[in-house]
């Protein structure tokens, strides 16, 4: 007889819609309303302390809407005026300076997009498969494109010392977050972001400015930044001592380890996100990405490791950003085992989980950027699972 | 340094000149800056007194603290009142907030319980974090000497130190932890990046390969019924209209039908009829009361899916009997309230929040109390807008 999407006449084809203006912050449309974070309650004590998740199995291309980028907060939301927020620099400068949000905007801009990766994103899976969804095991993760200014333009004008060896960013919020970090590191790369995807930064995204360390674990990147110290020495502040340390099997643990290694996840299909069509034409995806460099190439394998296949990069490749890459074929409609694995720029290939668990044993939580694994059944429903 | 840059501050204002030597910046500053780096005439200088309030980080060589001193016996009193309703009475933690004392010789367990006394390197730290983060949600509320105090109590706790301890600059910085000399930097470069790197196999790499573990065994993924909704609604093209709205309220109302506990008196709908009763309450004490409440949020929900946390719900708590809510460890204090009959009317909640540890000694709730009248009555108002 024909489709009725077709042959009926649909209420919007018919009868004006909503004006300009009735919207005037848009959102998606209501038929999205299931594109959210998301949280896992037991995970942590309270919701003011705690993690959500960006939903990668509902997004494409490379970049993170805002509204979508997981969150990690200490002590909640800080809602900050920007008109009562500062930055100072102190410590190891010839000038101990103060700067208004509007002096901040008169240095140079520049805009990067960049990953922000949690350092404890995958840590649910170290001892083995636990949840159910690439939102779970790898959401602690999102891309945008910052606009802000250098860092290293700001410390010059406060002129920091020859003994000026390490700086400590610390955030406005309650929890009064601090974290180390090298001067090579703060001097290279690192900027104060006021700009995420071209609007302010979003309050739970430290609203009016936070600190882009690119590369590095989220957890450095400080959010409602409004003070750096330059010292001789590092810290050594609880984010930097009892969390953010990757014990390992023989009771010791390593410490500063900022660079993410390269990883990737297949994002479709995966358990929130199964095949729905059957037999036949099919586009798989997934994200990769690398701390220290790009990703000029990723494989992935259907069958379990037994045979590879280079997958097609597809989108703009920048440095310590997200990739999207695609591997288009026609599914027999049996069980697959899918698999993806990144070559970074350095030529480090992403391991699987168990060279990981060789290497530091099962107690690091941090750093685990092992291979993912999806089994696909008939009906094309995927569960996450590990294999040997 | 306020004269010099003042000073250059006087230069004509042209965000591209003045360059180091303009600014009467040492050689070292010139020095560490890369070649490149322009120096913007931005920013003030800070004052002493600006510096000193944000300046509040220490460090393992005891720079940074304060004078002062604090002893165990103290330390002891202000961690019941402050610390122990999240923490437990003996640093065990209730619930998943963090563990503060044991765990000594765990670290190679399968199960490692990383605790001031087993893991963290240095006491600087334990001193830092409570100052700058505790206690949770009244950050920075504790004097000098009390954050002394409540770091020797925390050190007792771990048997660390004998119950005539005090702490002071000198004892602190000199204290050596137990697992100091654990840590060692990131090494991944000389341990990892060899094995994982090179042209992995692309073709018949194995055998067999077999499932070892599934997520679905473990079973811990939050369940997710509108985004299957709408997964099958966008498979099959039928929308159903299913709104994340929908189900949600569908689970709230599933959970609502918990029996009540036997025994207790139900919270009863006509105390809260009796608060709304007449003209209702006035919508502006009301708004009032909301963010007075924003103090008591971190331990206590109220509204729709409101559970007890760090403190109970507090739905229906208005001329509702005291130390009841079903499902929550009362102090002693609050189970002999209950014994007695005491009723939460506005007279007694307004006396029992002016004053919490005087109205009820030893009661668990880490609260300092409201001053203000018209905060009092503003959150008894809110809190009466919640029925059970």
């Amino acid at each position: 007889q024909g489709d009725p999407a077709i042959t009926e006449l649909q209420p919007w084809m018919q009868q004006l819609g909503e004006g300009v203006d009735a919207r005037p912050y848009g959102m998606p449309s209501p038929h999205e309303a299931h594109v959210k974070r998301r949280s896992v309650e037991w995970l942590t004590a309270d919701p003011v302390s705690s993690v959500n998740f960006t939903p990668l199995h509902d997004l494409d291309g490379i970049i993170t809407p805002n509204g979508l980028c997981f969150e990690r907060h200490h002590a909640g939301i800080a809602e900050v005026d920007p008109a009562q927020h500062r930055l100072m620099i102190n410590g190891l400068v010839d000038y101990e300076l103060v700067f208004t949000m509007e002096d901040l905007a008169r240095f140079p801009r520049h805009n990067k997009v960049y990953f922000l990766e949690c350092a404890a994103n995958s840590g649910m899976e170290w001892r083995g498969a636990q949840l159910n969804g690439c939102q779970f095991t790898h959401g602690m993760i999102h891309n945008v494109m910052y606009t802000g200014v250098m860092l290293r333009d700001v410390l010059a004008t406060a002129g920091v010392q020859t003994a000026g060896k390490w700086i400590l960013p610390e955030g406005a919020d309650a929890s009064g977050m601090t974290r180390s970090i090298p001067m090579d590191k703060a001097l290279d790369d690192c900027m104060i972001a006021t700009h995420m995807n071209g609007e302010r930064l979003r309050p739970e995204q430290g609203y009016p400015i936070r600190l882009v360390v690119p590369g590095w674990e989220g957890n450095m990147w400080v959010k409602w930044l409004r003070r750096i110290e330059v010292g001789d020495q590092p810290w050594h502040h609880r984010e930097e001592t009892s969390k953010y340390t990757d014990l390992l099997a023989d009771g010791a643990a390593r410490r500063f380890t900022w660079a993410m290694d390269a990883k990737s996840v297949i994002t479709n299909p995966s358990p929130q996100a199964p095949l729905t069509h059957g037999a036949g034409p099919t586009v798989l995806t997934g994200v990769a990405w690398s701390g220290r460099g790009s990703i000029p190439r990723v494989d992935v394998t259907i069958d379990g490791g037994k045979n590879w296949h280079q997958a097609r990069m597809d989108g703009p490749s920048f440095d310590k950003s997200m990739h999207r890459f695609y591997f288009d074929f026609d599914w027999d409609g049996k069980p697959m085992l899918l698999q993806s694995r990144a070559h970074d720029s350095t030529g480090y290939v992403q391991p699987t989980k168990n060279q990981l668990r060789q290497v530091r044993g099962e107690n690091s939580i941090y750093h685990n950027n092992g291979i993912q694994t999806w089994a696909v059944d008939a009906r094309g429903e995927a569960e996450n699972v590990e294999i040997g | 340094i306020g004269g010099a840059y003042v000073a250059a501050n006087m230069m004509v204002p042209q965000v591209h000149t003045p360059v180091a030597a303009t600014l009467g910046l040492t050689a070292q500053a010139q020095q560490t800056a890369p070649a490149d780096t322009v120096v913007f005439d931005l920013g003030r200088p800070a004052t002493a007194a600006e510096i000193a309030a944000w300046d509040i980080d220490i460090r393992p060589d005891g720079a940074g603290l304060p004078d002062g001193s604090g002893d165990v016996w103290t330390g002891e009193d202000l961690y019941i009142d402050n610390c122990a309703v999240c923490h437990g009475d003996f640093g065990e933690a209730i619930g998943r907030w963090p563990v503060l004392a044991g765990g000594q010789g765990s670290l190679t367990n399968d199960r490692p319980v990383k605790t001031i006394g087993s893991y963290w390197p240095y006491l600087s730290t334990v001193y830092d974090y409570v100052n700058r983060a505790m206690p949770f949600g009244n950050a920075q509320s504790l004097t000098d000497d009390e954050v002394y105090a409540v770091t020797a109590y925390l050190l007792y706790l771990n048997d660390l130190v004998d119950d005539d301890f005090v702490l002071d600059r000198e004892t602190l910085s000199t204290f050596e932890m137990p697992n100091r000399d654990a840590f060692y930097m990131d090494d991944r470069a000389d341990t990892e990046y060899a094995i994982f790197t090179g042209e992995p196999c692309m073709e018949n790499c194995k055998d067999t390969v077999e499932i070892t573990a599934r997520a679905a065994v473990v079973d811990v993924t939050p369940e997710d019924e509108a985004a299957r909704i709408a997964r099958q609604a966008a498979a099959t093209g039928t929308d159903i209209g299913v709104t994340e709205a929908d189900a949600s309220a569908q689970v709230a109302a599933a959970e609502t039908d918990d029996p009540v506990e036997e025994g207790t008196t139900p919270l009863a709908a006509t105390a809260t009829d009796n608060a709304l009763a007449d003209a209702g309450p006035d919508p502006e004490l009301v708004a009032a009361g909301e963010k007075v409440f924003k103090q008591c949020s971190a331990c206590h929900q109220v509204g729709d899916g409101a559970r007890n946390r760090t403190g109970p719900m507090l739905n229906g708590i208005v001329d509702h009997p005291a130390g009841v809510v079903e499902g929550f460890r009362y102090s002693k204090v609050f189970g002999q309230f209950a014994e007695d009959g005491l009723v939460w009317t506005p007279e007694e909640l307004s006396a029992f929040l002016a004053a919490p540890r005087d109205y009820a000694p030893r009661t668990k709730m880490s609260f300092r109390g409201l001053e203000s009248d018209d905060d009092l009555a503003a959150v008894i108002a809110y809190l009466g807008t919640f029925a059970q």
